[in-house]
């Protein structure tokens, strides 16, 4: 446990009281009705409904006790501190989470120390003969920074969700709760406000689905961007058909429309975040939040460039940057805000 | 000096509805809040639901809820003292109120959980009260109307029968062709509710907004404007003790006098906690804790009640002996074990069901526990502060039909009225869960096209 988590659920659990008492926003999202229908408020359960909001900030314009009100409600906000201190409490090593949650700067930083390696093994390991990418950096080489890169982040979220889901006391997962995460992250239910009106973010008290749908562009373009890489890598091991591949072929398909939309997405998030009122949030990590996005927009604007450079001397350059944000991103994502989806699904996932 | 068509006074329910029916017909209107702008939108701010007439399904309102059904429900809990005309006009006109509502930003949601069933005669506002507020800001806003926070209006004149200008707190004028008065009641101004109620009236707390404070009401009476209703009555429920002063809103309420025993200061029992269901009794429980010294009163009860009743926003004094409870709660130990000791004496075997009228009563005792009636006997104890809590006065303008403000010599030509203002006209006495909202949207809407269409 951090020094500040009981504080947090202490002061989530105090307005989480008053909510109980009001319940004026139980049709806005799912965590309004699990409040009420617990029969008392734990710190496991306060940890739980905050994975559970989705910040869409409903609650706070519609209610009548934010401040300068003296019970000082600003759901929002505490629950999004609880969060991050979640995220921070169970990654490992935890001092990594913190820095990089808190310090958009050291996200760049490690970023361009994912260039600079790139760059120095690009100057090293240039292979003799190859085509394509692999003309500029071995595939073998890339393999080997890049497995590691991917599966040891891995890992290490998968202990932190397992120690995540020991905490709340997920239960089972169940067919049903697949179906109703499933239904709830394609929708983005819970940024739609209850009623489809969306949420409340970079218009203050006026319902906006910028937000929600920016978001989704962000998720379906990511998963097809996911999706092209793994498709690509099937294609390499299995059928032994190598890159560069056509534009008519399943990776640049998926790859494409991905990386526009993810790029699309991400920029639109960056736009709104600057629009809205930051003390909604868990406001001492907003530059870790923002750098996150920007990662994930260099990610996507850099893929695309390469892809429009085919040919062209402007190749190396750009495969360096790209793959240096690649590399950088999922070496963070157990310590960046990309964790986020991964307990939000946990949430959504918990029959408690 | 500036000038508009429409001034609308007030930043309400009443006064958004009249202020945007009005920019509809074309005016140029200016809404006078004087609340800042986190602050904004009065006691309409701390509401949940609006009552309405329907034939059939309407949005989420289901069955039907027709006029006259409406209307006895109205004539019980008011004993008859209402405007027959204005109350059936409101009656007939909420439904046509709903859509225009949703029409307007306003989001509805099934009945709350926990409330009793309220979804064949209620709507209910998806995030309450301040999400309707802001969606009527909103519009206001997309219509072109001026807003103005901290601008509490001091005086309107009216000279020579008819309105010409509002005067602001710094002195500032502003003029208009019309004016719509939706400034609410004036619970706020505890002078004015001592005046009154006598000197008790000071240990009230105002569960809405604390700008209400009558300021226009009294300066259009003084004036000359016709009153009506009783300036004792009020909507006063029984609240928690320890609930702000003011702005306290729905969390304050306390729901267990039913499945508890009730006393005064000196430890004494003075009213049937179990007369009837909480949400018809609520409202008079707020004048009889008035009646009692001191304004204040306790509710015990034991653990079997707990998980009876909606939880309390206060934890409860809790203690394991009824002296205990006593001294936490600055009660006399010997008095309210006597008290106990004489109900549970009198109470008797039976079958105990929350929720419906169970006959579970007490024998001999005076004053009796009529229903859930069961010994208080098993440890831990909890108690619980009740003082009234004041939702708003029900003294105020005399309207017509056409919601025009009458003067001394009849209406005055260029002014109207809506919302709590001059809901006196309709609630001579107790109150209708959900139609304070309803005579605000009806009236501030009427008085919105009048004072547009006699403006342009
Ligand atoms: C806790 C609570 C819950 C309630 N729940 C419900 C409910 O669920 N359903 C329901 O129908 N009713 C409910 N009511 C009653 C309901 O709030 C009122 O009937 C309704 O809001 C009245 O609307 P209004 O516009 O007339 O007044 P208000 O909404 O009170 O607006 C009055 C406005 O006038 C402004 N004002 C006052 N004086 C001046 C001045 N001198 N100059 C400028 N501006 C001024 C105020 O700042 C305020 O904006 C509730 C009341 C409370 C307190
Ligand atoms: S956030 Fe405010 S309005 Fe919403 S349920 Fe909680 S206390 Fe009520
Ligand atoms: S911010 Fe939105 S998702 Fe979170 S609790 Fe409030 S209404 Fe629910």
């Amino acid at each position: 446990m951090l020094d500040n988590t009981p504080n947090l659920q202490d002061e989530a659990a105090r307005q989480f009281q008053i909510c109980n008492s009001c319940r004026y926003c139980e049709g806005y999202c799912d965590v309004f009705p699990q409040l009420f229908a617990l029969p008392e408020m734990t710190a496991a359960s306060a940890t739980h409904l905050a994975n559970l909001c989705h910040n869409c900030r409903g609650c706070y314009y519609a209610c009548q006790y934010s401040p300068p009100h003296e019970f000082d409600l600003n759901l929002p906000a505490v629950l999004a501190e609880l969060r991050q201190d979640t995220w921070e409490r169970h990654a490992r090593p935890q001092a990594l989470a913190r820095v990089f949650h808190s310090h958009g700067v050291a996200v760049a930083a490690a970023l361009i120390a994912g260039f600079a390696l790139l760059f120095f093994l690009m100057a090293t390991l240039r292979p003799e003969s190859g085509e394509g990418f692999y003309a500029y950096l071995a595939h073998n080489a890339m393999v080997a920074i890049f497995a590691p890169a991917f599966l040891l982040p891995l890992a290490g979220l998968a202990y932190s969700l397992r120690s995540y889901w020991r905490e709340i006391g997920g239960g089972r997962i169940t067919w049903a709760s697949l179906r109703h995460m499933g239904s709830s992250v394609a929708r983005m239910k819970n940024l739609s406000g209850g009623a489809d009106q969306g949420c409340n973010f970079e218009q203050g008290a006026r319902y906006s689905n910028a937000r929600r749908y920016a978001h989704q562009a962000t998720l379906w373009g990511f998963l097809m961007c996911f999706a092209a890489t793994s498709v690509a890598t099937l294609m390499h091991y299995g059928l032994g058909w190598e890159a560069p591949y056509p534009f008519w072929s399943p990776p640049k398909l998926l790859g494409v429309p991905g990386g526009i939309l993810l790029c699309l997405g991400t920029g639109a998030l960056a736009w709104l975040k600057l629009r809205a009122d930051p003390e909604l949030g868990a406001a001492r990590v907003w530059g870790g939040e923002m750098a996150f996005v920007l990662l994930l927009f260099t990610v996507s604007a850099t893929g695309l460039a390469l892809y429009a450079a085919t040919g062209t001397g402007a190749v190396p350059a750009l495969l360096a940057i790209h793959l240096g944000a690649v590399f950088a991103f999922f070496v963070l994502t157990p310590y960046t805000k990309m964790v986020h989806g991964f307990y939000r699904t946990a949430a959504l996932l918990a029959r408690r | 000096m500036l000038q508009y068509d429409v001034v609308v006074v007030g930043g309400g329910n009443a006064a958004l509805c009249a202020a945007i029916e009005a920019a509809e017909a074309g005016a140029r209107v200016v809404i006078l809040e004087s609340a800042p702008e986190h602050m904004r939108g009065g006691n309409s701010r701390h509401t949940r639901n609006f009552r309405c007439m329907h034939h059939g399904p309407l949005s989420v309102l289901t069955d039907t809820y027709g006029e006259d059904e409406y209307y006895d429900d109205l004539l019980r809990v008011t004993k008859g003292q209402t405007d027959p005309t204005l109350a059936r006009l409101a009656i007939r006109d909420s439904e046509a109120c709903l859509p225009w509502m949703e029409r307007h930003g306003v989001i509805f949601q099934g009945s709350l959980s926990g409330t009793l069933s309220l979804d064949r005669t209620n709507a209910f506002f998806l995030g309450g009260g301040k999400a309707l507020v802001n969606a009527y800001y909103a519009c206001a806003e997309d219509l072109g109307v001026t807003i103005r926070y901290n601008a509490e209006v001091l005086h309107v004149d009216l000279s020579d029968g008819r309105f010409h200008s509002v005067t602001l707190a710094d002195g500032e004028q502003i003029a208009g062709r019309a004016v719509v008065l939706a400034s609410g009641g004036f619970q706020a101004d505890l002078d004015w509710l001592t005046r009154a109620w006598g000197p008790g009236a000071e240990n009230f707390l105002i569960r809405g907004t604390p700008y209400n404070r009558g300021v226009v009401l009294r300066d259009v009476l003084d004036q000359g404007a016709q009153s009506v209703g009783d300036p004792t009555q009020c909507h006063c429920v029984a609240i928690d003790g320890r609930a702000p002063k003011f702005d306290g809103g729905i969390v304050t309420r306390l729901d267990c006098v039913p499945y508890a025993l009730v006393v005064n200061r000196d430890g004494d029992r003075f009213y049937d906690e179990g007369e009837d269901v909480w949400p018809k009794r609520y409202a008079i429980w707020g004048r009889l804790v008035a009646a009692q010294p001191d304004q204040i009163a306790y509710a015990i009860t034991d653990q079997k009640a707990q998980g009876l009743f909606m939880p309390p926003v206060f934890a409860p004094v809790k203690a394991e002996t009824l002296g205990g409870l006593a001294q936490a709660l600055g009660l006399s130990g010997d008095a309210l074990e006597k008290t106990v000791a004489r109900y549970n004496a009198a109470c008797q075997d039976g079958s105990f069901t929350p929720g419906v009228l169970d006959g579970l009563a007490t024998n001999g005792l005076e004053p009796p526990k009529t229903n859930w009636a069961r010994p208080l006997d098993t440890p831990p104890y909890y108690g619980y502060m009740l003082r009234p809590g004041v939702t708003f006065t029900y003294l105020g303008l005399k309207v017509s039909e056409r919601a025009q403000v009458q003067g001394a010599h009849g209406p005055l030509p260029n002014v109207w009225a809506a919302g709590e203002v001059m809901a006196g006209s309709i609630l001579g006495q107790g109150y209708l869960a959900g139609f304070g909202m309803t005579i605000g949207t009806v009236f501030g809407r009427i008085a919105g096209q009048e004072a547009a269409s006699h403006a342009g």
